[in-house]
């Protein structure tokens, strides 16, 4: 399977909430970030988790967020990044990083 | 999550998936590992091999998350690992719940009398 996006291309993570066995953690959905590496493709675990094949294989990539987008009021410094290996169905081509608005804080 | 209660977002986040969420500080007190944990680490070995492929590490997250909030919080690592295990075998028809309990009658009434 080809992967759809190449290191460096800016993506935002799905902000969604499906039930079930999903890999993406909850912290970072909806936010934006870059591809750092291309991991390889990997059955995909939202079907292996109920016995399914897994099949297609899903492209697997390493991510990369900048903490300060990721977290509110992140007082570390500027360039601390997070990267976090999230697939392909996941993603979403493009998103700017941006700091975290107050109101997504009161959540 | 604009316009979404407290509930609501706590049924769309997995009682495993705690990431940014305030919290104490991690214990960090280590126990000897016991010997119930390893047969139930030897379980998870043998039912996920080769041979027999009954089990995939995907199904084990998925059943563990889906303990239920009061037992995700109250069992331990092991005991989590117990439950879901136990989920899965019922679930593929390898056991029944009657066989289990029936088994675990059986092992209580020997350790029993064993006291």
């Amino acid at each position: 399977m080809t992967p759809r996006f190449a290191p460096g291309d800016p993506v935002t993570v799905h902000d969604r909430h499906p039930p079930g066995h999903v890999r993406t953690p909850y912290y970072i959905r909806g936010k934006a970030g870059v591809i750092e590496r291309v991991c390889g493709a990997f059955g995909n675990p939202e079907s292996l988790a109920y016995g399914g094949s897994g099949r297609p294989l899903r492209p697997l990539y390493r991510v990369r967020f900048r903490q300060d987008a990721v977290w509110p009021r992140y007082d570390g410094p500027t360039a601390d990044t997070v990267d976090i290996e999230i697939f392909e169905h996941w993603l979403d081509a493009g998103g700017h990083e941006r700091p975290t608005t107050d109101r997504e804080e009161a959540r | 999550m604009i316009g979404v209660g407290k509930e609501k977002e706590a049924t769309m986040r997995g009682v495993h998936d705690i990431g940014g969420l305030p919290d104490g500080p991690i214990p960090r007190d280590q126990h000897a590992v016991t010997l119930s944990e390893k047969r139930i680490d030897a379980l998870m070995t043998l039912l996920s091999d080769n041979k027999r492929r009954l089990l995939r590490v995907d199904e084990m997250r998925r059943a563990i998350e889906s303990l239920g909030a009061e037992a995700y919080d109250t069992l331990g690592y092991y005991e989590r690992w117990l439950a879901a295990i136990t989920a899965i075998m019922v679930e593929k028809g390898v056991l029944t719940n009657a066989e289990i309990e029936a088994r675990v009658a059986v092992v209580k009434a020997r350790l029993e009398a064993e006291a």
